[in-house]
């Protein structure tokens, strides 16, 4: 036989292993081909190429960013979902084998990770993109290009992890990814290799992202905006950021040291050689724990602009909201280990974080108050966003009372990996993040798009949703109580444990209904839109109320000099009484830079796209192409010096006249 | 009429539902020994203090959704500049503080009792996680089992807890919280069933493919009845050679089985030194299997 | 210019700073830069986390003083402390406006950078010819992992160096130039930084124990 290159056997059997070419992924194999067949066909017909290029592809403008972010979001949404709703099937009914171990470990490991860094994270810096900059008046990120190449380093991450599915197997050892289960003496297929190299590259453009909002939120501000005259959701912004740059380092020498004893044979986690698996436990949670706030302060962001919009008064208690958020930045440093007080660090040290675990409990509880007094004394409409808000309430407050008891020591040694802490992070993990997200995406949808979602199928889909989420995880606090621990993908007759599954399941497809009304609501309400030309539809108080929706690409004609909290509200009162013009005055408009649209993102991502998929086969040719193709779309892109386009003051007083904006 | 005070029944209702069908079946609320008694207690005062905050928020947030609702008529004061209050927002931080201080002071009190045995020389069993079964080794008795595992009631028992594959947390509900077994270290966990009794026991780390197998079972019996069987396993049962071990690193779930006596390689030698408050970093024993 | 209309003009710093601040766009950049550092120092935190836990696990590998030579680091040190004096002095020679001193200093920093890679490279050539590699202990993995972290900085500096001296040429000491420069000299002086806590920790560390 003639003699192959040495690398194409090795290929084709670690593109197609015989032990993992199951019908479930022949068929998604086909199904994305075709998919993306059409998709392309759709595009060359309708002569989009170009179109999408210069409009999405190559944009660097934090709102178009924003909603890619948010589109992406979306789709990990409903594939996140459908895992768990594969998880909950099997688990209804004692030995059932709707899907089998080795699958149901799989789909359990995606659905963690894809939840919280496909879905989760890039909601977050959908709202962060769309809202901070318009909120702080700004005329966009400190570092528009990082900014595009935050989001591709992100997407083709995304892209990878998903490919996973079809090609060699996905990652099975959970989304925290403990050692030595993640080693090759137990674990020798490529799906870990997809974990590890796919949350290093969204981890970096995560840092990048919250480097850039930091510095924007430090030095972009509107004049007169001081710190404490910021809205709460730039607070939350920064106090994200912040969080970000002191966690995801310790991830990446985590996620970094078990690749390398994976593709290069260092020993730092395994077991032989002196290795200790306990190093990444503790490296994984001192990034672990911060994710957690930097997953949920966006969301108390979102709720304290959504609360007191809706109450239609001001936010109660500014100074100690404030006080309390950066108090719970500061704390989350402090809690890591109650991630695992089980694993003999001794009295001491669990004492320690049980304490710091329940301290942190005082300021989230004094958000939740001052939320509540904010409403006292409104009047309070009860939209959509407002929905999700009141349904986060009982919620956050019944799993943050279950997070207090897991931080009682002792007792935690029972709930610690049963259902009881299923249930704890899923109730406040929903009923705070993904509650305070979707508020967010309801509350900013028409400065993204012009144009309101539907409130009448935006509360089918809510109450399906929220209503749902109750049956959905109620019943597991009492599984835990009964001893049923996580990750089992199924269980004996016998335990008693099936009722509560059956319910549990149950829920957990009226929630996925709930995602389903929400899809159709964003098409159907995109087919029927009625274009809102005010700007302010819900009689916003923050600065990014007062430009039209969409924003224009320069976002402010001339920006404004802020001079209290609720700057918008006030200015409202001061224009209708004639103390202010309507508009900005045409002679006040300067010409304005404008970043221009570069390929170097997505080629930086495809690069980055391309190295980590060698990586992943451990096939060098590959990763080495794809490392030089990131230093030579990094050395190209040193040597652009041209980075912005100048809008004449004439041009900007054209659109402005076109947006009726322009004061007398 | 879409208020929130419509589903507070449904809730209640549920909770009800779950306990009526869950109870007999909830191990935690069920301890069968004193280490599970005190973090049931732990766990019920947690919960009961709890239930008060939550009580009270969620009256408050009642009242608020109730009376500040958006229609025409509603005559509730309308007072859109308030900025805050000063002594409430005080009061937030302080009394939330001294609630907790409840829970706080018995946890402190109660992580430091229970990290001592309350024996001087408790039985010690030796406990190894393997893919996917439990090893039990008896140091005192020179016995082992896999798989099942019996002692005496009445008296602590002390774990000592590794493992020859990925970690597993070492878990028997009904008599007390879980702890990890993981390679490289030895962790001592100690628990006591009052009385004699069956339990079952399952690891709460997942560990591969057949994890869900990790289920072993726990059968407390008279001290007496105890010597009894670790003599008739010294007399009746096979010795375990290390091919037997060998043969339970693999990836298999297997049975129950009991063993007169086993390698003494099996369980890292340098076990001696620990102390419980904080077990110790120990070099991997040399393993044929995984190299 | 185009700053100025980007970020809405209303903020002009103070003419007494630097040049490389006076423009706002590029002071936002060094203040980005920074951050960046900030997790730099991070990522080499938890490598010396790791190294500090592992350096006792050798398994059967060499130990910390089998491995080190205290010579070579100790030259490393040297070089690398003088190639901080030539990059400050390059800094000082571009707020003078004095283009062809800041050439010859950059250059100058960039040789003293391939020394010491060089040498480092020598020293890992050295230790694999010994038949210690990083798959020989946990030790040896957290050695080489921060070791060669710091190595990977240094040459991706040259790179970054030598990429800034033909942009130099090419356009002379411009606001972005002069930014690039400093924000290049912030980062060489960090990686010295390190190198002294890699010298401190590691090396000496390692004699002691």
């Amino acid at each position: 036989m003639p003699a192959l290159p040495s690398f194409v056997p090795y290929l084709i059997h670690t593109l197609f292993p015989p032990w993992v070419r199951r019908p479930t992924e022949i068929g998604a194999e086909i199904m994305m081909t075709a998919g993306g067949a059409f998709i392309v066909y759709w595009l060359l017909k309708n002569k989009k190429l170009q179109w999408l290029w210069n409009e999405w592809l190559t944009t660097v403008d934090h709102k178009k960013i924003g909603i890619m972010y948010l589109v992406a979001a979306i789709i990990m949404l409903g594939r996140g979902g459908l895992d768990a709703l594969m998880l909950r099937t099997n688990l209804a009914m004692p030995t059932l084998h709707f899907i089998n171990a080795s699958e149901y470990n799989e789909v359990f490991t995606t659905h963690g990770t894809i939840m919280v860094f496909f879905m989760a994270m890039p909601l977050i810096f959908a709202l962060f993109n769309v809202v901070v900059p318009l909120q702080i008046g700004s005329r966009d990120v400190a570092f528009p290009r990082l900014n595009a190449i935050s989001f591709w380093l992100f997407a083709f991450a995304a892209a990878l992890f998903n490919l996973s599915f079809v090609v060699g197997g996905s990652p099975n050892a959970g989304w925290t990814a403990y050692p030595p289960l993640t080693e090759l003496a137990f674990n020798h297929t490529v799906g870990e290799n997809y974990y590890f190299v796919s949350l290093l590259m969204t981890g970096i453009g995560t840092t990048i992202t919250g480097i850039n909002f930091l510095v924007t939120i430090l030095r972009m501000r509107a004049p007169g905006m001081t710190f404490m005259k910021m809205p709460l959701f730039t607070w939350a912004t920064l106090n994200t950021s912040v969080l970000i740059l002191f966690a995801f380092p310790p991830l990446t020498i985590a996620l970094l040291e078990s690749l390398l004893d994976r593709v290069a044979g260092t020993t730092f986690f395994g077991l032989a050689h002196g290795g200790m698996p306990m190093m990444y436990v503790n490296l994984f949670w001192l990034f672990g724990h911060p994710e957690v706030y930097i997953l949920v302060l966006p969301a108390f962001g979102v709720f304290s602009e959504v609360v007191a919009t809706f109450s239609r008064k001001k936010l109660f208690g500014y100074p100690s909201m404030v006080l309390s958020m950066t108090a719970i930045m500061v704390l989350a440093y402090g809690t890591w280990v109650h991630h695992f007080f089980t694993m003999g660090a001794g009295p001491a040290v669990n004492v320690f974080f049980g304490l710091s675990t329940m301290l942190i409990a005082i300021p989230t509880g004094v958000k939740v108050f001052n939320w509540i007094l904010t409403m006292w004394g409104g009047r309070l409409q009860f939209t959509t966003p407002m929905l999700y808000f009141l349904a986060m309430i009982p919620t956050f407050v019944i799993g943050g009372a279950t997070g207090v008891m897991l931080g009682a020591v002792p007792a935690d040694y029972q709930f610690h990996n049963s259902y009881f802490l299923v249930a704890h992070f899923h109730e406040v993990l929903i009923g705070g993040t993904v509650f305070g997200l979707l508020a967010g995406v309801y509350y900013w949808w028409p400065k993204m798009f012009g144009y309101k979602l539907n409130d009448h199928q935006g509360k089918w889909a809510f109450w399906l949703f929220a209503g749902g989420f109750w049956p959905t995880f109620i019943p597991q606090y009492w599984l835990g109580l009964e001893g049923m621990t996580r990750r089992m993908y199924t269980y004996p007759f016998g335990m008693g444990w099936h009722t509560l599954n059956v319910i549990s399941t149950i829920g957990g497809f009226i929630m996925g209904a709930g995602f389903l009304v929400l899809v159709s609501n964003v098409l159907r309400s995109r087919l029927h839109r009625e274009v809102d030309a005010t700007g302010d539809p819900w009689d916003g108080r923050t600065l990014e109320w007062s430009i039209p929706s969409p924003a224009p690409e320069y976002n402010f004609a001339v920006i404004p000099t802020v001079d209290e909290r609720d700057w918008w509200w006030e200015e409202k009162q001061r224009r209708q009484s004639g103390e202010k013009p309507a508009g900005p005055k045409p002679e006040d408009i300067r010409p304005i830079a404008i970043p221009k649209n570069t390929p170097v993102p997505i080629l930086l991502g495809a690069a980055f796209f391309l190295g980590a998929f060698g990586l992943v086969f451990t096939w060098w040719p590959v990763a080495l192409t794809g490392l030089a193709g990131v230093f030579g779309v990094l050395i190209y892109s040193w040597f652009q010096y041209d980075h912005y386009r100048i809008l004449s003051a004439g041009e900007i007083r054209e659109t402005e006249e076109l947006l009726g904006r322009l004061g007398a | 009429m879409r208020t929130w005070a419509k589903r507070i029944p449904l809730a209640l209702g549920l909770v009800a539902v779950m306990a009526g069908c869950g109870g007999p079946h909830a191990v935690v609320l069920n301890p069968a020994g004193p280490v599970g008694r005190v973090e049931l207690n732990l766990m019920d005062l947690a919960a009961i203090t709890m239930g008060i905050v939550i009580l009270f928020v969620m009256v408050l947030f009642t009242i608020a959704v109730v009376r500040f609702r958006d229609k025409k008529g509603n005559r509730a004061p309308y007072t859109p500049n308030v900025e805050g209050h000063k002594v409430l927002e005080v009061l937030w931080f302080i009394i939330p503080a001294l609630i907790l201080t409840v829970i706080a002071v018995p946890t402190v009190q109660e992580t430091y009792a229970l990290a001592k045995v309350p024996a001087k020389h408790p039985l010690v069993i030796d406990v190894t996680s393997l893919d996917w079964k439990w090893l039990f080794e008896y140091p005192g008795q020179k016995v082992a089992t896999v798989n099942h595992l019996v002692i005496p009631a009445g008296q602590p028992v002390l774990f000592k807890l590794t493992s020859d594959a990925p970690m597993n947390t070492f878990w028997i509900p009904q008599l007390g919280g879980m702890e990890y077994a993981m390679p490289g270290r030895v962790l001592p966990l100690w628990l006591e069933s009052y009385k004699p009794g069956v339990y079952w026991g399952h690891s709460g780390q997942f560990s591969g493919r057949e994890f869900e197998k990790m289920f072993f079972s726990v059968k407390a019996v008279t001290p007496t009845a105890f010597n009894a069987w670790a003599a008739s396993l010294r007399k009746t049962a096979p010795a375990m050679t290390v091919a037997d071990y060998h043969r339970l690193l693999q990836f298999t779930t297997v049975g129950y089985q009991s063993y007169s006596s086993y390698p003494a390689f099996t369980f890292p030698s340098v076990t001696h030194g620990f102390t419980l408050k904080g077990g110790m970093y120990l070099l991997m024993h040399n393993n044929p299997a995984h190299d | 210019m185009s700053s100025q209309a980007l970020h809405g003009g209303h903020k002009t710093p103070p003419q007494e700073l630097p040049p490389e601040f006076q423009d706002q766009e590029e002071s936002i950049k060094i203040t980005g830069f920074w951050m960046f550092i900030v997790t730099d120092v991070l990522i080499f935190a938890s490598l010396f986390a790791t190294y500090a836990v592992f350096v006792n696990r050798i398994a059967s590998g060499p130990t910390p003083a089998q491995v080190f030579q205290l010579n070579t680091a100790l030259i490393e040190t040297l070089i690398l402390l003088t190639s901080s004096f030539t990059i400050g002095i390059a800094i000082w020679a571009m707020r003078q406006n004095r283009q062809r001193m800041v050439t010859w200093w950059m250059v100058l920093t960039v040789l003293l950078g391939m020394a010491f890679v060089s040498i480092e490279l020598t020293e890992f050539a050295g230790d694999v010819a010994a038949g210690w590699g990083w798959h020989t202990s946990a030790f040896l993995s957290a050695f080489f992992l921060l070791v060669a972290a710091h190595g990977t900085h240094v040459t991706m500096g040259i790179i970054w160096a030598v990429a800034l001296l033909f942009q130099l040429r090419k356009r002379g000491l411009t606001t972005v130039t002069r930014r690039k420069l400093y924000t290049f000299s912030l980062y060489w002086h960090f990686l010295d930084i390190m190198w002294v806590f890699i010298f401190t920790v590691v090396y000496l560390g390692g004699r002691l124990i």
